[in-house]
């Protein structure tokens, strides 16, 4: 341990200073100091994110597109250098290819409807794995349903990878689409995107990734990826909520039509007709979160202050040492061992159901998520119904994970008297 | 044993634990007392839906009175169907309908109680209270 804090210290990643660009993070629960390990649910916001959403409020409000006047022109800007600062940040070819929208699960069903509606038929089949959240599973199963098609399954091994050779036996020629995690939320396991898409892309078949998980946790290059959709929401990378991202490439976004209609999003409307606007606005309709955007785009600009790569190498750290403790605990039983995984710890406590722990975790100050963390059809393969996740942030510390692991102890304590 | 008589004599009890913990230590040992449920009623249908923690509800009526078996796979909500059944079982539907179980809040645990999505112990005590309505009707 000493050793990797001496590496800290040697390095620009001021662990220190970052946990003060936090403010939530200062607080106490139950009057011991809060040790934030829910980040797969949600991250916190830096000052710069809280500090801008209030600014635009208090001085720059005005609807985006619409005013010729200053601070509707000024918004529209501003708005509109957020999306090439997402373009930039994933690496996209054209601003175009970027669509805000609410977050993953409407990125998701963007597509799922779109796409759908534009080339799936009858009896054609859409592949996901056993390790989806539950948001790139519903919408695809609507899909499927409105239009007779079917749902193929990647499983994973009990280590939490995907078997990519039964995923090549999936792939045929009524396959119009795969779907597929980037990053476990349940697991942490870092799929092979890359490769995913390249044997699809033999087939001639399409890719979406779901990137909620992904995102925050490293660059994201979706041309080196070459996948044709990417989705991601704002609150998982130190954003706003309520803003997310659907990256598609023009190619198909050109193609497909919008999933919904109103304002923002038409070049002409009578009432016999109407004809809609350019990507990206065609897909985005109404007015947009904005502020919420412009939130994101400051999120992006902090992350990238830090340095991606010093955030992706501090988070292996955590990762191994967590790991390192928490296996040292008799009766723990850690989900999710793939080789390349982040930093999240999903576990089960001797026969301690995952609430009773979270309960205790909570009154020592200590936020975890448990249950089923929407993949049910994960936890099906281990047949559990769910683990405690603590799911950890570049924010997150050694000392931190040192006073989980006697918490756990703690609490294996107060079970088994 | 009213149900207020019970509810003032849980939060006494309740008064004599310093801390959280010891609280808690005492809501699991009250879980690991519970009698087990009659088999034959842990059943699909009476799983309480949408509870993050699988939990089981069977009542029976009995010359005007309700009387529960209930069971949960947490050893805290245990506890709290211990204190629960020893407030409500045998009493009355419809007193049990009216009633405000103000104990929960009062022994100093209302993390557990809140109305979340799935919440068990809110989704608990709502099927207890629907449940008694129900006998009302009888």
């Amino acid at each position: 341990m000493d050793e990797i804090k001496n590496t800290n210290k040697m390095s620009t990643f001021d662990i220190t200073k970052i946990r003060n660009d936090f403010p939530v993070l200062s607080q106490k629960i139950y009057g011991k100091p809060l040790i934030y390990f829910d980040n797969g649910a949600t991250t916190q916001k830096p000052r710069v994110v809280i500090d801008i959403i209030n600014k635009l409020h208090s001085e720059h409000n005005s609807n985006v597109h619409r005013g010729v006047h200053y601070l509707s022109d000024q918004m529209t800007q501003m708005y509109e250098s957020a999306r090439k600062k997402v373009q930039n940040y994933l690496n996209a070819r054209v601003y175009q290819e970027i669509i805000f929208t609410k977050g993953v699960t409407d990125s998701i069903n963007t597509v799922a409807y779109s796409f759908g509606e534009a080339y799936i038929k009858d009896n054609d089949e859409i592949i996901v794995s056993e390790m989806e959240h539950h948001s790139n599973i519903v919408p695809w199963q609507m899909m499927c349903k409105r239009k007779g098609a079917k749902l193929k399954v990647i499983p994973f091994d009990d280590k939490g990878g995907l078997l990519l050779d039964e995923y090549k036996k999936l792939i045929n020629s009524k396959t119009k689409l795969v779907a597929v995690v980037h990053v476990s939320n349940s697991l942490g396991t870092i799929n092979p995107v890359k490769e995913i898409v390249a044997i699809a892309h033999e087939n001639n078949v399409p890719v979406l990734i779901d990137g909620a998980q992904a995102i925050q946790h490293g660059k994201i290059d979706v041309q080196d990826i070459d996948c044709d959709f990417y989705a991601f929401s704002g609150h998982k990378i130190y954003g706003p909520t309520g803003i997310g991202i659907l990256y598609g490439k023009e190619r198909w976004l050109q193609e497909m039509s919008p999933y919904q209609g109103g304002g923002d999003m038409i070049e002409r409307v009578t009432f016999e007709h109407t004809t809609y606007d350019d990507l990206p606005f065609k897909f985005e309709a109404g007015t947009p979160n904005y502020i919420g955007a412009i939130g994101l785009g400051v999120a992006l600009d902090y992350l990238t202050s830090i340095g991606l790569d010093n955030i992706k190498n501090y988070e292996k750290k955590l990762l191994e040492y967590g790991t390192t403790k928490l296996l040292a605990l008799s009766g723990l039983k850690l989900y999710g061992t793939a080789e390349n995984k982040i930093c999240i710890f999903s576990f089960l406590l001797n026969n301690s159901h995952p609430y009773d722990v979270g309960v205790f975790l909570d009154r020592m100050g200590i936020a975890v998520r448990t249950g089923h963390h929407c993949t049910q059809p994960l936890w099906g393969h281990y047949k559990v119904e769910g683990s405690v996740r603590a799911s950890l942030a570049f924010y997150n510390t050694l000392e931190e994970i040192d006073y989980f692991y006697e918490a756990l102890k703690k609490i294996q304590k107060m079970f088994n008297e | 044993m009213n149900i207020q008589e019970t509810q003032e004599e849980i939060i006494n009890e309740f008064k004599n634990f310093e801390n959280w913990m010891d609280k808690y230590n005492y809501l699991i040992k009250l879980g690991k007392g519970l009698p087990p449920m009659d088999s034959k009623c842990k059943t699909e249908d009476n799983i309480i839906k949408g509870c993050q923690v699988k939990t089981w509800f069977h009542s029976t009526f009995k010359e005007g009175r309700v009387f529960y078996d209930i069971d949960s796979i947490s050893i805290i909500i245990k506890g709290f169907i211990a204190l629960l059944i020893k407030t409500l079982s045998g009493q009355k539907p419809e007193d049990i309908k009216n009633t405000d179980l103000y104990f929960i809040d009062r022994i100093g645990l209302r993390e557990n109680f809140s109305p979340l999505r799935a919440n068990s112990l809110w989704k608990l005590v709502n099927r207890i209270k629907s449940d008694a309505t129900l006998y009302c009707n009888k």
